[in-house]
């Protein structure tokens, strides 16, 4: 079966966030997908977001406004349904969006200790972008791993345990490419791609699918 | 992830997780996959239903419902929903984590049985986002059902048709409360709703009658209708039935999941035995534990001999909730602790609610006092006055003062702290630091 496609490949040839912009024309394809998978258009909002930050590596305010006027509500509010997510950046982030773990678990197997030495090594504190737009340093709530405490994600891909030693290694692994194949760039939550669309209703390509609002509550 | 089954005659819900490929359809029907789902389709949805009664399956999600009295009260109408919650949030549970990472088939089939059974031809899987792997294999999983015809339009050649949608949360804890996540699912801010009406069952997604499931719920589906239900009843004891998957962590030699016989299995075994945790690391005491989740008040060594069974941890003061037992050992800061969970429930409050969203602030402000040193011993019976603002009385289960339940619990870990260990929290108070580890005072990184 066909997992993988050009604009997949596109997403994950994508190196550095982008300074802004809309959705591309595949992009925007994808959101009409999307849109036509639920019974109410807004139930897209959401995973709208994350296929911007997926083309951006954040969400734009140029994709906040093409989902606004996709779902038929005002750019305020998606942003003000965006924010309330941890997930979804409204401001640029690093190449790589590091989350620290801390909670219970993790703190119990020394994530404070980590934390320390993750920000002495990338020179930032958490909440924090270096400079060259690298690292993105964030300070998670549990992220339900807690077997393999302390852990952290890149870009929501999971590592784990880790100690000051590992963390290094990791840096010079994501530097050298070498963690290609594991870590996505940021935004890009699943690397498959939905190929089916609601068969009950007879379609079979869900980019050609209707996208009218018969469902609009 | 590290875990543990072989403690059963047949695990139910993690027989696959030794092979490397469990999450691909392959492994899955080489392994008497999708046979529930057959079996179910040749059966009346009565059937299918009285088969899960049978059961006594409590759903998994940490309320402990029963699954099969939640599907009894779905009004009927023309249109309603599935919605499974895989939103796993809750401090150190990773058991539905696990599922959808390494199972993903597993959860699909018991979604369709439970979508045939209700009689509904939409479901979603609500999936954490931050589990970006497991909502790829799940992804990956529901393009194979769709071509196997396991989901879809008349699966298999029955006149039964779902279609079925991975929904990506994007990252908060409360979504996990089942307004909150229908609110979610709806593109909105996870804001849980006004109760009444109590149960989605009634007005859920889109004002249509919903059930809400957990996705360790759904993934016992599959065995309990190839096994029939009262060969699930027959695991366990009384209302905790089956097995049930155990997420161990914190301060032991051997963290992981573990499935488990209800009831049969202590709280002692689970911590000591050398299959499960074996032990605490460097053989230290056991200070305090958390029974099933942070949510829960804390239990201590005098629990240990108690069967993890849902009515007796309840009848002991806590609950079995979501399975995730942390383990505190004899040099863990309690006020550090506690201060991280209630800093959790400051940082995840929706902010609705007075009590919850300010109460857990100015617990969070008190405790972090006491952590850095500056505590007065006066501050203990001030953290339980906001306690008891929050939850009147501080009982368990707590007064309800706000729209979710989620709110009134955030007391329950810090009072049964203070009540238990108050001579630890004075000793802190007096040292200005932690009797344990001086160097546990905030700096740096904890900003």
């Amino acid at each position: 079966m066909k997992q993988n496609n050009d604009y997949m490949e596109k997403m994950l040839a994508r190196k550095t966030p982008s300074t802004g912009g809309g959705f591309s024309a595949e992009g925007m394809k994808r959101a009409e997908a999307l849109m036509a998978l639920y019974p109410v258009k807004r139930s897209a909002l959401i995973p709208m977001c994350h296929l911007a930050q997926g083309e951006h590596g954040w969400l734009t305010e140029e994709c906040i406004e093409e989902i606004a006027a996709l779902v038929g509500v005002s750019p305020a509010e998606v942003s003000g349904t965006a924010s309330f997510y941890d997930m979804l950046h409204l401001e640029p982030v690093g190449q790589y969006v590091i989350s620290v773990c801390t909670n219970i678990a993790c703190m119990l197997a020394g994530a404070y200790e980590l934390l320390e030495a993750v920000e002495e090594r990338l020179g930032i504190a958490s909440g924090q972008t270096d400079k060259d737009m690298r690292f993105t340093l964030e300070e998670a709530e549990c992220l339900g791993a807690c077997d393999t405490a302390p852990c952290l994600q890149v870009n929501s891909r999971f590592f784990g345990p880790m100690n000051s030693e590992s963390f290094d290694k990791l840096i010079t692994d994501l530097a050298s490419g070498a963690l290609a194949g594991v870590v996505p760039p940021h935004g890009v939550l699943s690397r498959v791609e939905r190929v089916f669309s609601l068969t009950t209703k007879g379609a079979t390509d869900a980019a050609q699918m209707d996208t009218t609002d018969a469902g609009q509550k | 992830m590290r875990g543990k089954n072989n403690m059963l005659n047949e695990p139910i819900v993690t027989k696959r997780m030794g092979f490397e490929d469990s999450y691909t359809l392959e492994r899955y029907l080489a392994t008497g996959g999708y046979e529930g789902l057959r079996k179910a389709l040749s059966m009346t949805r009565e059937q299918v239903k009285e088969e899960v009664n049978k059961a006594s399956l409590l759903g998994r999600g940490g309320a402990g419902f029963p699954a099969g009295r939640k599907w009894s009260m779905l009004r009927q109408a023309p249109t309603s929903y599935l919605v499974i919650n895989g939103d796993e949030s809750e401090p150190a549970t990773f058991k539905d984590h696990l599922l959808v990472e390494r199972d993903p088939h597993q959860l699909i089939e018991g979604t369709m049985i439970a979508a045939y059974a209700l009689g509904v031809s939409q479901a979603f899987i609500f999936t954490r986002g931050e589990f970006a792997l497991g909502i790829e294999r799940l992804t990956a999983a529901c393009n194979e059902a769709y071509e196997y015809n396991a989901v879809g339009k008349n699966i298999f050649g029955s006149d039964f048709s779902v279609d079925l949608v991975i929904h990506p949360g994007a990252g908060a804890y409360i979504c996990g409360e089942e307004t909150s996540l229908i609110e979610s699912l709806e593109g909105n801010r996870g804001f849980p709703r006004i109760k009444p009406p109590f149960f989605p069952a009634v007005t859920g997604l889109y004002g249509e009658p919903t059930v809400v499931n957990n996705v360790e719920t759904m993934s016992n589906l599959p065995w309990i209708v190839l096994n029939g239900g009262d060969a699930f009843a027959a695991l366990g004891q009384g209302s905790s039935a089956g097995t049930r998957l155990f997420a161990l962590s914190g301060r032991v030699n051997r963290p992981g999941w573990y499935e488990l016989e209800m009831s049969k299995t202590t709280f002692r075994d689970l911590i000591y035995d050398k299959d499960l945790g074996g032990g605490i690391i460097g053989d230290k005491k056991i200070k305090a534990f958390i029974p099933g989740g942070v949510s829960a008040p804390w239990f201590f060594e005098e629990h240990l001999d108690m069967g993890l069974d849902q009515d007796a941890v309840a009848k002991a003061g806590s609950m079995l909730g979501s399975g995730s037992v942390v383990v505190m050992d004899e040099t863990t800061c309690v006020v550090r602790a506690s201060w991280r969970i209630t800093r959790f429930f400051h940082r995840e409050s929706c902010g609705q609610c007075t009590p919850c969203r300010e109460g857990s602030g100015w617990l969070e402000k008190i405790m972090r006092r006491i952590e850095e040193g500056s505590g007065r011993p006066e501050d203990l019976d001030l953290l339980m006055d906001v306690c008891d603002s929050i939850a009147p009385g501080v009982t368990w289960p707590p007064q309800q003062t706000t729209i979710c339940v989620l709110g009134p619990s955030i007391p329950s870990s810090i009072a049964s702290a203070i009540r238990h260990l108050r001579d630890e929290f004075l000793e802190h108070i007096k040292l200005g630091h932690c009797p344990y580890e001086k160097d546990h005072i905030l700096t740096g990184a904890a900003r």
